[in-house]
């Protein structure tokens, strides 16, 4: 009797755990991309737009703590605020007002700054479709089995987002942009935040599939800042933003919380405007999506018992090749300023251009008005 | 889920034996195990981006696993320890010199010298100590020089004297080719490229309208016997921003990062907060040895700061380590060969201005800048000379204000002249303070090519009278494609100023080329005026000897002088901006003219006017109805 009943609890509590165990095995599984990519930018410049790279500069932050390297992040920032000549903390950027958090930090990399930052820079990071000498750090390498966040603020309106001052763009080119995105299969799920002035008519235009956008407005309403600082003198972040960091300061690597939770950040009693999100173009349930699905970073360890031999260090073959010419010319420092070789410096030798069209044309006119007046018939005299 | 859960009892019933024999807590540490594996890993990969803590760690074990093996195999490896030690070399040191203003000049070098040859398409895999990355773009794009700086700030000559490794403001580059390039422009562009990568900087801005070829300036600070100006290319930035996105590679570069050493008090707050702030990194090839028949490749990362007395909030004159950079010293860099700070003491020789504490027993004299100066000097290889606290904390405490500053021999200055927007004067003075030599100065000047330069008007004067050049090389701009170049060497006359003047005219760009904030200005490139500035003390020749590094930049070949290169201020100006806001207006305005205009006109004459009846109420209506049914007339 006493057997069958411990029989019974043992055989309920392993199947418990194995179905335990198959839980965390499919969710492990059930994301289906490899890695994470983030692209951040910030389209202001000028002092007075330093809330909108403070708001870059935490989901910077936010992403960074959770584990995407500085390899998988560009981060755009259209001004300088950190070192500007205004900022009375000279190298710092902060998010709330006492100066408590500074996003900058002390080990940042910003792959395009100042006027690099325009809207053909930005559609090319996302088409790819960069220059050959472009650096990796400046490209965005993801493959059909990345998660992708987008972040993007500034000052916006209905279906455009200005960029630096100077130019715009619509909502339609970016839509375009994720369309050519996922021709190319350079994304397998998409996420996309806007935090703007009427940010979700950024949205409204996207027909490519998996793509999941949020943003901090509707259309018709104004994107407001949080507060002020009156060290530094100007607005320090946008609410949605702001809000949105203190969500994320809570999420930590391997944290449960999925998009549901992200969709209320912020309600309409703190952020002033109404917040929207679609997620019709995506395929899961975000139920089931975890923010640490786009804001984290995916590794996928195999844990292996293997031993592996490693082999003879390089050697160095050319170390007799330079002993055996070392009785060769012997080198020296250049003068500085060898004046004397300077004051007898032959000009250079230009290469020979054929003449250029002023001098073709003078040239034809006199040689015209020597025919004209001589005739060609006294020609063979000369010659 | 449902059928999951019979599939299971399924299987659990039939493998509950097995179940029973193993362990039941086994499987529980499996599917645990699974967890922490993934969560730690992403702490894990945010931590191994600084790789800086890597090469020491790994250092430190990669030794001990060598002794192992050449126990093990005494033939072949029994050579590899010594012979690899033998090649690298890493040096850090700190300069300190006291300003007479008050302000505090702090000058950190860490030179790395290797004992290889990346020249002859050597191909090099094992790298130690120098860094991978300049290492490789070195062999890739056949680089013999490559000096780059990036400073935010203007070095002030008059009060602070000449800086150890000059630089102008913004962000420079200039790199030697070797003789191998065929297309030495096209190496030029892929080289900005791949270094605005490695050091975040937008140095991809740099093309052919701000490259120069001196054909004069810009010898080779390394060893070498053919300069051929075809293969040097300059090329400087003077808008470019310098913080901490650019400070945070520079510190990566390093053997120890920025983890033991010195580099420990590169913080960036206290940086850039500050009058002054430099980082340059300088590749060349030295001689190995005083019998220079083979060449090494160095490397120095020099950061030059000065700080403000009252900026940083003092109220008295005190410095110290921990004011100036928020950090102590606990220890050298464990992969430095030697790491000493310096102090500048000469004009302190019986402590009656400042007084250093804590005190230090050792002294050092050097030859710099054409004067001999006496160092205290603290050697960080040493334990003593961290105490008993195991922590360095330098004090200067000021106890006089007086003395005087030794007033620099040359110095410069530039300014624009004029008013409107059409035309304007460029004004270049040089100063020569010395009371009775005189010595020659290289100037270059590099405009861009929309201040159209007139150069029949360009004038030197010294003393009043005219000062020709003995030597003049100019190459006219071209639009939108290159700038003016201007070198000229010019004799100094003693204890005068020289002045050179030439007018220009502002063209106008076209609306594209506008940058974002074009009322801001225009930035035009500092001048640089190389020298050889006669010195009061004979200079030191053998440059292989036991220097410390900060006299050891410049090579010098003859005793009486030095070289120097001082960089003048950039100019900021105006170029007539359109209003950009006028194609919005002129379409706004033209389509209301022709909307008003043209809709007016066609309405006068295609318009027809019609008697409309009212509309009766709804009564009326209705009764209408009524009537229409009964076959009445309508009212």
């Amino acid at each position: 009797m006493k057997i069958l009943i411990l029989f019974s609890l043992f055989a309920l509590y392993v199947f418990t755990d194995s179905v335990n165990v198959e839980n965390s095995a499919g969710q492990f599984f059930s994301s289906g991309h490899t890695n994470n990519w983030a692209v951040l930018v910030c389209t202001s410049r000028f002092w007075f737009n330093y809330r909108h790279v403070a708001n870059t500069l935490s989901v910077y932050r936010s992403v960074k703590r959770l584990g995407i390297p500085d390899s998988h992040i560009v981060l755009m920032l259209a001004d300088d605020m950190a070192c500007n000549h205004r900022n009375p903390k000279p190298a710092t950027v902060f998010s709330h007002k006492n100066m408590e958090l500074n996003v900058y930090g002390d080990d940042v990399e910003v792959d395009y700054r100042g006027y690099e930052v325009t809207v053909e820079n930005f559609l090319r990071v996302l088409t790819g479709r960069l220059p050959p000498s472009t650096p990796r750090s400046k490209r965005l390498l993801s493959d059909d089995r990345s998660n992708i966040l987008i972040y993007l603020t500034g000052h916006g309106g209905n279906g455009f987002l200005k960029f630096q001052d100077s130019e715009e763009i619509s909502n339609v080119e970016l839509a375009d942009a994720f369309e050519q995105m996922w021709q190319k299969r350079r994304y397998n799920e998409l996420l996309f935040i806007i935090d703007t002035c009427q940010g979700a008519s950024m949205y409204e235009r996207f027909y490519s599939p998996n793509i999941m956008a949020l943003a901090s407005s509707q259309v018709g309403e104004d994107s407001l800042s949080h507060q002020p600082d009156l060290a530094i003198g100007v607005h320090l972040m946008d609410r949605y933003t702001f809000y949105l960091l203190e969500f994320l300061e809570d999420i930590h690597p391997s944290s449960k919380t999925n998009m549901n939770d992200l969709f209320k950040v912020c309600p309409r009693s703190q952020c002033v405007s109404t917040p929207g999100h679609r997620t019709d173009l995506f395929l899961r349930n975000p139920g089931s999506v975890l923010i640490t699905d786009f804001f984290g970073s995916v590794r996928k360890v195999e844990i292996t018992t293997e031993v592996l031999n490693l082999t003879h260090p390089i050697q160095q073959a050319e170390e007799s090749a330079v002993n055996g010419e070392s009785h060769r010319e012997v080198y020296s420092y250049v003068d500085q300023l060898p004046v004397s070789e300077i004051i007898h410096q032959k000009p250079k030798q230009k290469d020979w251009h054929p003449p250029d069209g002023f001098i073709l044309g003078l040239w034809t006119l006199i040689l015209l008005v020597f025919f004209k007046t001589y005739g060609v018939k006294h020609l063979k005299h000369i010659f | 889920m449902a059928a999951h859960r019979c599939s299971h009892l399924g299987c659990v019933l039939l493998l509950f034996l097995s179940i029973i024999l193993v362990t039941p807590s086994q499987e529980t540490n499996v599917g645990n195990e699974q967890h922490p594996g993934v969560a730690d890993d992403p702490r894990a990969g945010a931590e191994t981006k600084q790789t800086a803590e890597e090469p020491a760690a790994d250092e430190r074990r990669w030794e001990e696993t060598e002794v192992k093996e050449s126990q093990q195999q005494v033939s072949d490896t029994a050579e590899l320890p010594p012979k690899l030690q033998a090649k690298e070399d890493f040096q850090e040191e700190l300069v300190i010199r006291p300003l007479h203003s008050g302000d505090i000049y702090a000058s950190f070098q860490f030179r790395t010298v290797w004992e290889t040859d990346f020249m002859k398409g050597n191909k090099v895999s094992h790298y130690r100590l120098f860094p991978k990355s300049l290492g490789q773009v070195i062999s890739k794009f056949s680089v013999r020089e490559l000096h780059i700086s990036f400073t935010q700030g203007y070095w002030r000559t008059m009060q602070w004297g000449q800086p150890f490794i000059p630089s102008p403001p913004g962000a420079e580059l200039w790199v030697w080719f070797q003789d191998s390039v065929t297309d030495v422009d096209a190496t030029w562009k892929e080289l900005t490229n791949v270094l605005s990568g490695i050091f975040c900087a937008s140095l991809n801005f740099i093309d052919s309208t701000n490259t120069l070829q001196p054909s004069a300036s810009f010898k080779p600070l390394g060893i070498g016997n053919v300069t051929d100006h075809r293969f040097l290319r300059y090329a400087t930035l003077p808008r470019e921003i310098v913080c901490t996105e650019n400070l945070t590679p520079w510190k990566k570069l390093l053997p120890c990062g920025s983890k033991a050493g010195l580099a420990v008090m590169l913080k960036s707050e206290k940086l850039f907060h500050s009058s002054f702030h430099s980082q340059s990194v300088h590749i060349r090839p030295v001689c190995q040895d005083w019998q220079c028949k083979s060449p090494s490749w160095e490397l120095r990362q020099a950061l030059n700061v000065v700080f403000d007395l009252h900026t940083s909030g003092q109220s008295k004159r005190e410095w110290s380590l921990f004011k100036m950079f928020s950090r102590t010293l606990t220890e050298a860099c464990p992969l430095a060969s030697s790491s000493k700070i310096y102090i500048d003491i000469t004009d302190n020789p019986q402590e009656e201005q400042f007084e250093l504490s804590p005190a230090t027993p050792l002294l050092s004299q050097a030859v710099v800048l054409g004067d001999r100066r006496t160092y205290s000097v603290y050697d960080l290889t040493q334990q003593v000379t961290f105490g008993t606290v195991r922590s360095l904390n330098l004090m200067i405490r000021w106890k006089s204000s007086e003395g005087d500053m030794l007033r620099p021999l040359l110095h410069a200055e530039r300014y624009v002249a004029g008013y409107g927007l059409q035309t304007g004067e460029i004004h270049t003075l040089m100063y020569n303070n010395h009371p009775f030599r005189s010595f020659p100065v290289l100037l270059l000047e590099s405009v861009p090519w929309y201040l159209r330069l007139y150069i029949h008007t360009l004038k030197v004067t010294s003393k009043g009278k005219d000062n020709n050049p003995s030597y003049i090389h100019y190459q006219p701009s071209k639009d939108r494609e290159r700038p003016h170049l201007l070198e000229m060497l010019l004799q100094l006359p003693p204890h005068s100023v020289t002045e050179v003047t030439v007018q220009f005219e502002r063209a106008l760009l076209k609306w594209t080329e506008y940058t974002p904030d074009p009322n801001h200005g225009f930035y035009v490139g500092s001048s640089v005026i190389s020298s050889l500035v006669p010195s009061t003390v004979a200079m030191d020749t053998n440059i292989t000897m036991e220097q410390p590094l900060f006299s050891s930049f410049f090579p010098c070949k003859e005793e009486s002088s030095y070289f120097v290169r001082v960089y003048t201020e950039p100019l900021l100006v105006n170029l007539p901006t359109p209003d950009f806001s006028m194609p919005y207006n002129v379409i706004c305005l033209t389509c209301t003219v022709v909307a008003v205009g043209y809709g007016s006109l066609y309405n006068l004459l295609t318009r027809s006017f019609q008697i409309e009846e009212p509309n009766p109420g709804l009564a009326k209506r209705l009764a209408n109805i009524i009537r229409r049914m009964r076959g009445v007339p309508p009212l």
